[in-house]
């Protein structure tokens, strides 16, 4: 278990000297008596205690003798909830027959009304109740009487059951969901034996993070509904992993029984996610076995079909396709750092050209320009979130965008009434848990609110990637860094737009955050990659790169894991796609793989190791959890192309190009100026008329989230938000059909009246039933009209 | 007189530090029959047998029952009323030395109740080109799932004909019994199953 980080990084500790079964041991003042035996390696028994959780003291199974100046503590106290003092004599059970045997008692206690029923139970031999009853707990069982039972399972949310007469009430999910998620859906009701975890009647446990409690649980009594009955620890081939989901990082364990993932569970990193994750990274990972996965590469011949072909054929059919032609690559947001690389030296080397881009999403110029010059190569940490005085979200909803910088921030909020504000459009769940100062805007006019705030050089500015659809708004954020001298950070929703970034994987930027317009970072990518010349004009984006295939400026494209859907405009870039020669490395059939021409099968992030560079830049290396299987990395087909094609980029293997990246370094050279974008302000609205606004909840239709329906249980519902002003004058009032149109098309949600601006009217993006960018083809602060249904 | 049986070290008697791969096979003393008394000893063993009675079988002709307690091929037996008594706990993969048994657990469905309670052996297989006929399995299951028959007969042709599947394993329906899947008997509880309370199937589970 991790050892809290404050206490080791606070300065001036004051250590306090205990003895603990005849051991001395220092340790910072106000330790715990449990943690400070932990560093002697004395392993009290308990249930309760969790490093990251208040104390309660509530399964008394870490009773100790403990003696203060000579004077002995008349009974056995729980060394989970006393902290250390000077002249402390604390014996364990090693030394102190009482402590023992109060221990043996309370186990004895606790095993009273627990079922015998491990045979069926998900913990099953990773139980610490299990292993706790044979270490502490006596062979036979005095108890005669009838165990108390429940009816079980009970579904506590969709994905989270809950077997009661197992539970040994040590409120560790209860108190997690107050302290760390601060979702307090469940909690303790009942008193006496028949005390039970519950969920309130007409509030489900629809937490973000609702499966930490299942980690944590120390016996069978929350189970995930999808691991329920699936295998048994000795089954599972476990390998540490990082999350592909968000730009958090997390640290994961992947566990794998015959080449299948069955579950994963939150990794221990005290420095990024703690010990936690959210339920997307936990649950959302059966996308790699649906059924709609690419199994074989495919071309399509000269009858216009996509036919399976083999291998050998494929590269060619690619190489061909591409040699010599007016070429770009587009790569998607989901790459890891060693595949961007990959599609970045392809595109340099193979197509001659610096049109590459990964931002598959709604994007500017000016976001280019700021991700050159003030995100590529900054560090700014969680650490820095922990020491802040304020954190300033703008463009960036946290719970549902970053969930575990979300947690972060509300443990600070928490520990120390962190101050956070939040410029938005709209109040949401997250900015009121973290007890935000809320500063309401028009979806437009974000900068003018951005450049009245007055920071310190101790706070922390956060943008996120929906910050590039308000024109001037990353100027407004960067100004206000500059001025204040506050930390800047730049979260994006996918897990690779960091380590694209930084691979060059984009028109202004070489690998290293080296400027394509800087001639002497040219001479050094040369050098290194051993080819006369690097193009030296700067790359198109992801609309230019359309709208080129459109009009036959371009004649061809790499795609790697975009969505079109994604991006606005879909409609047109499928179109241009279609006209154009497009090899796709896809991991699953595709909107774009069906207009393609040549397909190729990539290994999705279980099959393949590679590394990804979270938001603060730190890099989160895993390995490939299903071994043996034949699936290969985008890195290794993108070499075979360059190959076939005579321009060899020699990136046959992660570890190569891992090597590569290393040795290469980061520019030291100067960065490329950002050159400020005044902001446009909001458009104006008259009568039914409302500015769009909407962004992408963490539970929705994503593609990584298929095929798991008790994860999409706990989606948050689809609403149309609209402030009560406008519900007034409407007469509309929560639950009513809204009809959000434009020209394009419509969507029509119940109506939530809540916190939000005036001028405003807030959409899922891609939720059931509302997917803003197909639906209506508008982006954040076009007019929409608002009519009640 | 020196035994036959008893060791004589290979070394050369006029030099003891000889390397014995240097020397010559003929000039190494090599043990051998010395005395006729002792080889009749041996033939004496021979010939008393012949008016012995004889223990051979004419296998596979002739078939005689195992001991009552060996370690044959398992069965996978099931409740008086026909509900399997596996619960798919994996205990026995658990306790397998030879790694010979897979099992995958899954719910049981108001539609699909295979076995008493939650949870059912959806997946059960043995692989008998692994296991040692040991027993560990059968003492490890705790609802008497899994037991040992006397049937030995186990050759087969093919090595996939020798992983014996949950339908290759399950005991036969006797009298009484109706093929799962099919309701629990009325008004029992799982616990009720274990104690043997259910004497056999009611007519109301009986599943359309």
């Amino acid at each position: 278990m991790t050892t809290t980080q404050e206490n080791t990084t606070a300065q001036a500790v004051e250590l306090i000297t205990v003895v603990i079964d005849g051991f001395e041991v220092s340790v910072p003042k106000g330790t715990l008596v449990i943690r400070a035996a932990e560093k002697l390696g004395i392993q009290i028994p308990r249930f309760c205690d969790h490093p990251l959780l208040d104390p309660v003291g509530a399964c008394r199974q870490c009773l100790v003798d403990i003696e203060i100046n000579g004077r002995a503590f008349p009974k056995p106290q729980a060394s989970c909830t006393i902290p250390v003092e000077p002249n402390m004599i604390v014996k364990t059970q090693l030394t102190s027959p009482v402590a023992e045997k109060a221990q043996r008692g309370v186990m004895e206690l606790l095993l009273v009304n627990h079922p015998l029923d491990c045979p069926v139970c998900d913990k099953g031999g990773e139980c610490p109740l299990q292993n706790q009853a044979m270490s502490t707990g006596n062979g036979e069982t005095r108890f005669e009487g009838v165990k108390r039972t429940f009816e079980k399972p009970v579904a506590i949310s969709s994905q989270v059951l809950l077997d009661r007469e197992r539970c040994v009430l040590c409120a560790r999910c209860t108190r997690f969901s107050d302290q760390i998620a601060g979702d307090p859906f469940i909690t303790l009701s009942e008193r006496g034996a028949l005390q039970q975890v519950g969920i309130y009647e007409n509030q489900p446990f629809e937490s973000y993070f609702s499966g930490n409690t299942v980690q944590i649980c120390p016996v069978g009594a929350l189970t995930g509904a999808a691991y329920r009955f699936r295998a048994r620890p000795f089954d599972l081939v476990s390998t540490p992993s990082a999350c592909e989901h968000c730009a958090s990082g997390c640290d994961m364990r992947t566990d794998v029984r015959r080449g299948k993932t069955l579950r994963r569970l939150a990794g221990d990193d005290a420095a990024v996610n703690e010990e936690w994750n959210c339920d997307k990274g936990r649950w959302a990972f059966k996308y790699v076995t649906e059924v709609d996965r690419l199994t074989t590469p495919m071309v399509r011949g000269a009858d216009g079909v996509l036919a399976p072909a083999s291998w050998p054929e494929a590269i060619a059919a690619a190489a061909a396709g591409l040699k010599g032609k007016r070429a770009a690559v587009l790569v998607g947001g989901r790459a890891t750092a060693e595949d961007a690389y990959g599609y970045s030296k392809f595109a340099r080397i193979a197509l001659g050209t610096n049109d590459i881009d990964f931002r598959a999403r709604v994007s500017s110029d000016e976001e280019r320009d700021f991700l050159g010059a003030k995100v590529v190569g900054s560090a700014t940490t969680y650490r820095d979130i922990d020491i802040a005085d304020h954190v300033v979200l703008i463009g960036f909803e946290p719970e549902e965008e970053s969930p575990i910088v979300f947690l972060r921030i509300n443990k600070q909020v928490r520990k120390r009434a962190l101050k956070v504000s939040a410029v938005a459009t709209k109040l949401s769940i997250g900015v009121e848990k973290l007890k935000a100062e809320f500063i309401k805007v028009a979806p437009g006019s974000e900068g003018a609110a951005v450049s009245a705030l007055s920071l310190t050089g101790k706070s922390v500015i956060l943008v996120g990637e929906r910050a590039a659809e308000t024109t001037g708004l990353l100027s407004a954020a960067s100004a206000l860094a500059e001025k204040t001298g506050a930390k800047l950070a730049w979260i994006p929703r996918r897990a690779g737009e960091r380590g694209a970034l930084e691979a060059g994987a984009i028109g202004t930027l070489l690998p290293g955050g080296r400027p394509v317009a800087d001639a002497a970072a040219r001479v050094d990518i040369a050098a290194v990659w051993g080819v006369p010349t690097i193009p030296a004009n700067v790359g198109r984006t992801t609309s230019e790169i359309i709208e080129s295939l459109g009009n036959g400026s371009l004649d061809a494209v790499v795609v790697g894991g975009v969505d079109p859907q994604d991006m606005p405009n879909s409609a047109a870039a499928l179109a241009a796609l279609s006209n154009s020669f497009v090899v796709s490395l896809e991991i699953a059939h595709s909107a774009v793989t069906n207009v393609a021409d040549v397909v190729l099968p990539v290994a999705a992030v279980t099959e393949k190791s590679g590394s990804f560079l979270n938001w603060e830049g730190r890099a989160r290396a895993f390995d490939a959890a299903v071994a043996d299987s034949l699936n290969r990395s985008d890195l290794r087909i993108l070499s075979a192309i360059a190959d076939e094609m005579s321009e060899s980029i020699m990136l046959g293997t992660v570890t190569q190009a891992a090597r590569e990246i290393s040795s290469l370094g980061k520019w030291d050279g100067a960065r490329a100026n950002f050159a400020a974008v005044s902001a446009a302000g909001a458009n104006k609205v008259s009568g039914n008329e409302a500015l769009l606004t909407s962004w992408r909840r963490l539970l929705d239709l994503g593609t990584l989230q298929k095929g798991e329906a008790n994860l999409a249980g706990t989606a948050r519902k689809s609403v149309a938000v609209i402030s009560p002003k406008r519900a007034e004058a409407m007469g509309v009032k929560d639950g009513d059909i809204l009809r959000v149109s434009n020209s394009h098309g419509s969507i029509s949600l119940p109506a939530l009246v809540e916190d939000i601006h005036d001028d405003a009217v807030w959409v899922p993006r891609n939720s059931f039933g509302t997917q803003v960018l197909i639906s209506l083809n508008a982006v954040h602060g076009d007019v929409v009209s608002v009519v009640k249904a | 007189m020196a035994d036959q049986n008893e060791f004589q070290p290979l070394v050369n008697k006029e030099n003891k530090d000889v390397d014995i791969t240097s020397v010559a096979y003929e000039k190494v003393e090599q043990p051998g029959p010395k005395s006729l008394l002792k080889q009749a000893q041996g033939f004496w063993v021979t010939f008393i047998t012949m008016f012995k009675k004889v223990n051979t079988v004419q296998y596979p002709e002739v078939k005689e029952p195992t001991a009552e307690r060996f370690h044959g091929r398992h069965q996978l037996n099931r409740h008086p009323d026909g509900l399997e008594k596996c619960i798919g706990c994996e205990l026995c993969a658990w306790a397998c030395p030879a790694d010979a048994i897979y099992v995958e657990g899954a719910d049981n469905t108001p539609e699909n109740q295979m076995s008493p309670g939650e949870r059912y052996g959806k997946v059960y297989q043995i692989n008998y080109l692994r296991c040692v006929f040991c027993g560990l399995c059968i003492e490890a299951c705790p609802t008497r799932a899994l037991t040992m028959t006397n049937e030995y007969e186990l050759a087969d042709s093919t090595r996939s004909k020798l992983i014996f599947e949950k339908d290759d394993l399950l005991g036969p329906l006797r009298a009484g019994m109706l093929p799962p899947p099919h309701p629990m008997y009325p008004g029992m509880t799982d616990t009720n199953y274990y104690n043997g309370d259910v004497k056999e199937a009611h007519p109301s589970q009986e599943q359309k």
